[in-house]
């Protein structure tokens, strides 16, 4: 089968540039990052409405914030090692606190920045965001879905974190309208299991899908997009259906997806859950893929939990 | 000409109205910051009572001149200047810091005139910056004050924001350092030195302007020759005294954080207005 790949960054850079069209609200705050991150075609296009302020991450959340107060929609992006982690106090005191309508968008997410190592791959920023009240934290699977998603952040008042992943990754949309903010969307129907994914991971589970069809296992699997706030209807749903749930994340098995869902079964559904993620440690170098199977973010880690689960009921 | 047209008896009474207000407030709620208070009333009597535009009627009007208190601990002084200015009633100061209020310890959107929530230090010119950049991009004529406590200058997000404003050539923004010498722990030249404090804004390609922050010609001079500077930000050091006013107040560290009883206070109060 031929796998589509596609760029996360690309998807944003180019929706951004249609946003920038549509609404001349839209600006661009950046931090030395703009051209890895392609936020500087936005700065092409629109010089004025575009500010690098160099590697000042604190700054870039205050100016953003002051923008927003002076009826802007900026648009906040630079790598994830450094948006929430040098910021978060600015995030939470400046954009958070007072609702405003700043729209964080990380690129580099998780592990798979490869090697650059432990320093620049994060794996608290969900929970970090999480935790963060008002706040929507998005973790988009594929490019289609990035366009869709950061389209809807901006139309949508209040303050949003949008982590993106650096490689390029199977597309699993094939039109980007299927995806809704705060909406969990099944993509496939099983009954013995339910996965529940997001960013990366998401390609993941849909093969980790077909190993456990082969073993006799139906998993339905659900993209939660949404990490908050998580659409726990349709999670409790898929819990009473299935029974027990895998989640499966590129991030700290703690406080994330996996916190979020263990949290909302445990109030109204109890069921078993696993949590498939990086096990409360630090990254290191090395290749994307190397570190997925070394820090046990496979389809296989996946199948195993998701197996152990049905066979241990 | 210029001082003239100034109206310093009006400023004079507004401001022994909001140090009252302030004593008052501080000392119903038992606690608050009235040091940091007491020193910035003028600069903020300077501003809402004459330099900038804006309508109490209309807190959102869109071309009005912002004020941010970055320096957020010093929420009675913009409350009470609030207040005198009428952007709430003055009957509603006393509830300062008590559950439901819309007073906060520390400023928020509750309150009408309120352009940033200005509680974790050295935030607000950053904050600041972006209305001002916002300005810029919508033409729009509004001017940007950003109040920074001296004490905060030791965050370093401070120094990353005096670095972009003369970047975006920000002529529309003037940061007010109020220099009354004192933070929490102490006096600011024992707990971190930053002395030459112009030289560092120069050093950083800032307009720098040094005025007496008590003396009403002197600060709406500095915000006068702000408004006419090109392509550059200013920031004008107010050299001032923390708790000035209180005798008992004025130099000690331990009226950072500390509320004076309500008896003192209606002796205090009485004496000020009477003068």
């Amino acid at each position: 089968m031929l796998v589509q790949l596609a760029s996360m960054r690309d998807a944003y850079a180019e929706v951004l540039l249609e946003l920038g069209e549509e609404d001349s609200r839209v600006v661009v705050v950046g931090a030395d990052t703009s051209v890895s991150i392609k936020t500087s075609l936005f700065g092409d296009r629109y010089p004025e409405r575009f500010f690098n302020v160099g590697i000042a991450e604190a700054n870039m959340m205050g100016i953003a914030a002051g923008l927003a107060l002076a009826g802007k929609i900026p648009f906040v992006t630079t790598y994830a090692a450094f948006v929430p982690g040098k910021c978060l106090d600015q995030i939470r005191n400046a954009i958070a606190y007072p609702n405003l309508n700043v729209k964080i968008v990380s690129s580099h997410g998780g592990l798979t920045v490869g090697p650059d190592g432990a320093s620049h791959q994060t794996i608290e920023d969900v929970a970090a965001m999480r935790a963060v009240p008002r706040m929507h934290v998005i973790v988009p699977a594929d490019a289609p879905s990035t366009r869709s998603l950061v389209a809807q952040a901006c139309r949508t008042l209040g303050p949003f974190y949008i982590r993106l992943s650096r490689p390029s990754v199977p597309t699993i949309y094939s039109a980007s309208k299927d995806v809704e903010v705060g909406k969990a969307k099944i993509l496939k129907e099983g009954s013995d299991i339910g996965i529940i994914a997001c960013g990366i991971m998401v390609n993941e589970a849909m093969e980790a899908a077909e190993a456990l069809s082969k073993m006799g296992v139906s998993a339905e699997i659900v993209d939660s997009h949404t990490v908050k706030p998580l659409d726990s209807e349709t999670i409790i749903r898929v819990a009473k259906k299935t029974g027990a749930l895998v989640t499966a994340e590129e991030q700290n098995i703690i406080g994330g997806l996996g916190g979020a869902v263990a949290e909302a079964v445990t109030e109204s559904y109890p069921v078993r859950v696993s949590r498939i993620g990086v096990r409360d440690t630090f990254g290191e170098s090395g290749e994307h893929k190397e570190l997925m199977v070394k820090y046990g973010l496979t389809p296989k880690e996946i199948t195993r939990a998701a197996k152990h689960l049905v066979d241990s009921r | 000409m210029e001082e003239q047209s100034i109206p310093i008896g009006m400023l004079l009474q507004k401001a022994a109205k909001i140090r009252a207000h302030i004593l008052e407030m501080v000392a119903e709620a038992k606690s608050g910051h009235p040091g940091g208070s007491l020193s910035a009333v003028e600069i903020l009597v300077s501003l809402f009572f004459y330099k900038m535009r804006h309508d109490p009627k209309r807190p959102d009007w869109p071309d009005r001149d912002r004020f941010v208190l970055s320096k957020g601990h010093a929420a009675p002084v913009l409350f009470s200047t609030l207040a005198e200015a009428g952007y709430l009633p003055t009957s509603e100061l006393k509830t300062l810091r008590k559950i439901n209020s819309r007073l906060q310890g520390h400023p928020d959107h509750r309150v009408p005139g309120v352009e940033f929530p200005g509680g974790s230090l050295g935030i607000g010119l950053s904050a600041a910056i972006g209305m001002a950049l916002a300005g810029k991009v919508d033409k729009k004529d509004y001017r940007v004050y950003a109040l920074l406590g001296d004490g905060e200058l030791d965050e370093g997000e401070t120094w990353e924001a005096a670095m972009a404003a003369p970047k975006f050539k920000l002529d529309n923004l003037t940061a007010i350092v109020d220099r009354n010498g004192i933070q929490q722990d102490g006096l600011t030249e024992q707990i971190m030195p930053m002395e030459p404090v112009g030289y560092k804004w120069k050093a950083f390609n800032w307009h720098v302007l040094e005025v007496d922050g008590f003396d009403f010609r002197q600060v709406i001079d500095a915000l006068e020759k702000a408004e006419s500077m090109r392509n550059r930000p200013t920031v004008i050091i107010a050299h001032t005294v923390k708790g000035k006013g209180v005798s008992f107040m004025e130099w000690d560290p331990a009226y950072h954080g500390k509320a004076p009883d309500k008896d003192t206070v209606r002796k205090l109060v009485k004496t000020m207005l009477e003068e």
